[in-house]
């Protein structure tokens, strides 16, 4: 923030607050507020002079005031969002009339107003991936030693101050409430990336056989977009799942496995995605004769009708749904090509913009181009990166397995 | 316009209907289509969760194939799955040159070499930023007057808002409602609009997916929308294949159509219905959308 932003005067913002007592029977409602504060202050401390000045009985959660905490998890303007870490002028700007809304987070019930009950539904679910560290045996004298590299790998995890925010907006939870979230499962991949730590494999045969565990992420990327630390969850339930299927070679019953793979193999062999024999694959194996397979047939009998209407309605290409589409030749060989020499790599690499940064870039605007805003520095880069220290690609932890 | 075109593979396989109206539609508004037919999948974010060089190798030849293509401006996408898939692998190629490097090393025994600063965009965005609203507004023959039109945007497009550029400047998760109003049609906005379709676990969690689905089409069935118009295929799938599964999943009826973005742009550029492949749809357009007051049934 520019430092005259500090030095401009008091104003009035108008506040719209979210009230509702489930204990009173009444239906929630809409409470507005003029308050007075200079524009650098917080949505918290207008929800608190609001608080002060008009209505003590307004029910807000908070401690810290400087976004370390997580207790003041809310929705401003219907984006989720540490009330102390929005300023009240950009909330104004981000408001559709002008009116500061603030809301409860959602996926959670509400205890009164602002506040939301955690522990149904956050704390629930962090407690579902036994969040501690279950050491090696025999454990060492004194402290464990670990490479630097090792735990580099898990810092943007464990930056995680549980505010919920991810758990308010996760879709997934939407449609399916028991889904373990985004939250819970940043916080087991801090344990399972952890090389002192004995039950990597374990962690994740649970986390990849449970119908709710990693596999019912539909990568929407709300959280993270949600997460005011940058821990980026959808991106630890990738990494996940990249070492349940790669490394631990566990095949789930959920059919996460065998879609991955399934995927995998098919742009090898074709270049392109053969749509027609993905389903089947994903269901029965992947194979060409995954579509034989009991789990395909009955997958297959129940999409019938919809595959029908499809080729009847010439969407569906019989030929193409048969045969797929394909690359030509010399292509398709550089494809796999390219296939044979990462894959066949010693290790994975692994490219974490959190911790390693973005090069430092000249500001050369293209001409209505998407490419000048790739260029800035994150601030999630700034922070992750302390001394501005930038290695190359860092191999990936392959963890523990033991 | 010349632009480097890339179809993806679910535009030319499921949902063809998607290709041929974007092969329709751009002559009339003056874009030259070089496809990329040399390249190949994406990924949409499998490839990446199972490696992600592997996906940012396979990214960088598809954009290095782009950047031989003579006279091109940029490189356009019709695919909001395609445009998420590559933006997160061009932000890490081009974040970091040594990556980008180790990457280009992969590329050299095909004599390709990606150079750091393509600019690529789904054809949303392009539409919006590179021909403009008073430029589409002008070539508009059939005004989608009465069409009340839902968007419904993907995720992968208007999320992580960074890293797709999207900012006060350039509101590109605004841009659907911006094109719909540019074409005569009524903006319908409802709650599911920047949602999940749920696709992506279909094969995971065939429930929950459909029930993202269904929700998001009851939503719009509640705000009244006729129809709704995506720049994704994969929502597509999602949204008008699968809709008989969703109605049964949600217990309601829903019959909303859902069209491409190109064919809504055809619509009003003043296309038949059929030339851009709306008979193709399993909820068809013309079966609920009132002849009487819509351009969508008079045309049919």
């Amino acid at each position: 923030m520019p430092a005259e932003a500090h030095d401009r005067p008091a104003e009035q913002f108008n506040l719209r607050l979210r009230r509702y007592d489930p204990e009173s029977g009444e239906a929630p409602y809409w409470d507005e507020h003029t308050i007075e504060l200079e524009p650098h202050r917080s949505v918290l401390e207008a929800i608190l002079q609001a608080k002060d000045r008009f209505d003590g009985s307004i029910g807000v959660r908070c401690s810290c005031r400087q976004a370390i905490c997580g207790s003041c998890g809310v929705r401003v303007n219907g984006e989720p969002a540490l009330a102390c870490h929005t300023h009240l002028d950009a909330a104004k700007a981000s408001a559709k009339d002008g009116v500061i809304e603030v809301e409860p987070m959602g996926n959670m019930p509400v205890l009164k107003d602002l506040i939301v009950d955690m522990d149904a539904v956050h704390w629930k679910k962090i407690q579902r991936v036994t969040p501690w560290l279950i050491a090696k045996q025999p454990v060492p004298e004194r402290e464990y030693l670990v490479g630097k590299e090792n735990m580099v790998d898990i810092t943007q995890s464990m930056a995680c101050i549980q505010c919920g925010a991810c758990v308010s907006d996760c879709l997934a939870m939407e449609v399916d409430p028991g889904f373990i979230g985004p939250a819970a499962l940043a916080k087991a991949y801090r344990f399972v990336g952890d090389p002192r730590d004995d039950q990597q494999d374990i962690r994740l045969k649970d986390l990849a056989e449970d119908p709710q565990g990693i596999f019912d992420c539909t990568h929407c990327f709300k959280c993270v977009e949600a997460c005011p630390k940058d821990v980026n969850p959808m991106g630890q339930i990738m990494r996940l799942r990249r070492i349940a299927i790669d490394d631990q070679k566990i095949v789930d019953k959920n059919n996460g496995e065998r879609h991955e793979a399934a995927f995998t193999t098919l742009v090898k062999d074709y270049g392109l995605l053969h749509e027609a024999e993905l389903l089947p694959r994903s269901y029965g194996g992947n194979s060409w004769f995954g579509k034989f397979h009991p789990a395909a047939g009955k997958e297959l009998l129940s999409s019938l009708p919809v595959v029908l209407k499809g080729l009847l309605r010439g969407k569906v290409n019989p030929k193409l749904a048969l045969f797929g589409h394909k690359l030509p030749a010399a292509d398709l060989k550089q494809v796999q090509r390219i296939y044979d020499t990462v894959e066949g790599r010693e290790q994975r690499y692994e490219l974490n913009l959190y911790i390693t940064g973005y090069d430092e870039v000249e500001e050369t605007p293209v001409p209505g181009g998407a490419t000048s805003t790739n260029g800035g520095v994150s601030p999630a880069a700034t922070t992750a990166s302390g001394g501005g220290e930038s290695p190359p690609a860092a191999p990936e932890t392959e963890g523990s397995a033991s | 316009m010349k632009v480097a075109y890339w179809p993806g593979c679910v535009s030319r396989g499921f949902t063809p209907e998607l290709h041929g109206s974007m092969a329709k539609i751009a002559p009339l508004l003056d874009i030259e289509l070089v496809e990329l037919d040399r390249a190949c999948c994406t990924g949409a974010g499998v490839i990446a969760e199972h490696n992600q060089e592997l996906a940012d190798t396979l990214n960088a030849r598809t954009f290095a194939l782009a950047q031989q293509v003579d006279g091109a401006e940029l490189m356009m996408n019709i695919c909001s799955t395609c445009q998420g898939a590559q933006s997160e692998c061009q932000e890490r190629l081009d974040a970091n040159a040594e990556y980008r490097g180790h990457v280009n090393e992969t590329l050299a025994g095909e004599g390709l070499t990606y150079e750091k600063g393509l600019t690529n965009k789904n054809f949303l965005w392009l539409l919006v930023e590179e021909i403009g609203l008073d430029a589409l507004r002008a070539k508009v023959k059939r005004p989608l007057t009465n069409l009340k039109v839902g968007p419904f945007y993907g995720c992968y497009i208007v999320r992580p808002r960074e890293r797709l550029g999207i900012d006060a400047e350039r509101p590109r998760d605004h841009y659907l409602d911006m094109v719909i109003d540019a074409l005569g049609g009524t903006v319908i906005e409802y709650a599911g609009m920047r949602k999940c379709c749920g696709f992506p676990i279909i094969t995971m969690n065939k429930d929950a997916s459909l029930k993202q689905a269904g929700r998001h089409l009851g939503d719009a069935v509640d705000a009244e929308a006729d129809c709704l118009v995506t720049p994704c295929p994969l929502c597509h799938l999602n949204l008008d294949l699968q809709q008989p599964l969703a109605e049964k999943v949600v217990g309601r009826d829903l019959e909303m159509p859902v069209l491409h973005l190109p064919q809504l742009v055809g619509l009003a550029l003043g296309l038949e219905p059929k030339e851009l492949g709306l008979n193709r749809h399993v909820v068809r357009p013309t079966s609920v959308i009132d002849w009487s007051t819509s351009v969508v049934g008079a045309a049919a």
